[in-house]
């Protein structure tokens, strides 16, 4: 297997854009990343599109082709990738996967999303088809009501408390106030977390990520080429991919997702570390409750510590182990396709050192996790400088 | 009848749009006592972890569970 670096990444600011398409912001992040690669579209030969819903938010399908020959890529094999929330992240895999197989030597990857021209309601029946929906998703549940009562009851099992919750929103809040790409750059205090208008309890407003629009993009290559490219490479040292149930009542455990582990187990393997060894790490906040289940599965802390590992600021910009340094999904924007392929992004600029006002101290090796459904998918990326 | 008990709940507020009207209702994951778990609704008097419930109706495939004695 070859090594395998970064040597582009491009964006798109996120947030609520009326005036956009799917296909506009994929192809803005597309050739941010590649000017930013020094890669002419020519070079590029295989093309993945992170996308989760695109064909149910706007009506088009067939989206990889759309956007790759829209970006001028000529002819090269264009695929979508769908894993519900870890679409990005399966799609970088992806890519990783034939860069380091050797199959092809320049590979990019867009993540896209357009989720705002549609009121809520609507919205959260289309992310609700990443769940069973001939069951939960029946019932009326909601992702936000799925991850309720995973916090129920984490809460029942480990003494998990409001304050622990609302104490990851505050501080991806904060964080994301900082980060002139967040959709929404508002600071918010413990009080206001702890009184938002309730979604489904004991989750409120404040505990849900964000409905966005957005696109992001990397180019993968083989460590031997990067030279060509860039002298700021990030080498992938770990990655891998699982999948569990889609069925949150098939889940023997609800307190921790076996496809994070497994993923996270895999990637430290790869990249010869362990857990305490990363610096910092962008992981899946869909929801507070799966930040605090993020760093329990990511070993981070024992489960059932992951509620006071927050509390106490271990996880703050300026703190042992920085989570979320961008804000995260839920400061930064969740436009579901981009997220997974975003989070490698803001890995990198990390590890270059070109994050600015939201830089982390410690950046030689950043962690990745992105999370699909309700834990029926995971991607475990390791970054670190070449 | 199934019966057993709650897993894990909530009381939802902001419901997709099919079940708008419904809003807020109550959802549960139920270990049922002939093993296994489903998701379901709940009838009447709100329920907590580690409630009894019994199964009171199936409509369009969803059991809905109702608190049970102990």
């Amino acid at each position: 297997m070859r090594a395998v670096a970064v040597i582009g990444v491009g964006k798109t600011p996120f947030g609520a854009f009326p005036c956009r398409d799917l296909r506009s912001l994929a192809v803005e992040a597309g050739e941010n990343c590649l000017r930013n690669g020094h890669v002419s579209p020519e070079r590029v030969e295989s093309f993945y599109l992170g996308n989760f819903a695109g064909p149910s938010f706007t009506g088009q399908n067939h989206l990889a082709p759309y956007v790759s020959m829209a970006l001028g890529i000529p002819g090269v094999p264009s695929t979508r990738v769908e894993d519900a929330c870890a679409s990005g992240g399966s799609a970088f895999f992806h890519a990783w996967t034939e860069v380091a197989a050797g199959v092809h030597d320049v590979v990019m990857v867009v993540g896209a999303e357009k989720m705002t021209s549609q009121p809520t309601p609507p919205v959260s029946e289309i992310l609700g088809g990443a769940g069973d929906c001939a069951g939960e998703m029946r019932a009326g549940n909601t992702f936000a009501s799925l991850f309720a009562m995973i916090a129920r009851r984490h809460m029942h099992d480990y003494g998990t408390r409001r304050e622990h919750l609302a104490a990851v929103a505050v501080k991806n809040h904060a964080n994301g106030a900082l980060n002139p790409g967040a959709h929404m750059r508002k600071v918010i205090t413990l009080e206001q977390a702890l009184n938002g208008k309730p979604v489904a309890d004991p989750l409120t407003v404040y505990d849900c990520s964000l409905i966005s629009d957005g696109a992001a993009a990397v180019i993968l290559v083989p460590l031997d080429r990067v030279a060509e490219f860039t002298d700021k490479p990030a080498r992938v040292l770990g990655i891998a991919q699982a999948s569990d149930y889609v069925a949150l009542d098939r889940k023997e455990s609800i307190t921790t997702f076996p496809a994070v582990r497994r993923a996270a187990a895999q990637a430290y393997r790869m990249a010869s570390v362990q857990a305490n060894a990363i610096q910092f790490a962008e992981v899946h906040d869909c929801f507070t409750i799966a930040e605090i289940i993020a760093t329990e599965d990511l070993g981070f802390v024992k489960p059932g510590e992951g509620g006071p590992y927050a509390a106490a600021g271990c996880t703050a910009r300026a703190g042992a182990r920085p989570i979320n340094a961008s804000g995260g999904l839920k400061s930064k924007g969740h436009p579901v396709g981009a997220t997974g392929v975003a989070q490698v992004c803001d890995l990198v600029l990390q590890i270059r050192g070109e994050a600015g006002d939201w830089q982390v101290p410690r950046h030689a090796l950043g962690l990745a996790q992105n999370l699909g459904g309700s834990g029926a998918t995971a991607v475990v990326s390791i970054l670190g400088a070449a | 009848m199934r019966t057993g008990i709650v897993y894990t709940e909530t009381v939802i507020y902001s419901a997709p749009e099919a079940f708008t009207k419904d809003a807020p209702y109550q959802s549960a994951i139920v270990s049922l006592d002939g093993g296994g778990r489903v998701t379901g609704r709940i009838l009447g008097e709100r329920v907590a972890i580690d409630d009894r419930v019994a199964e009171a109706e199936e409509r369009d495939g969803v059991p809905y569970f109702r608190k049970a004695l102990p």
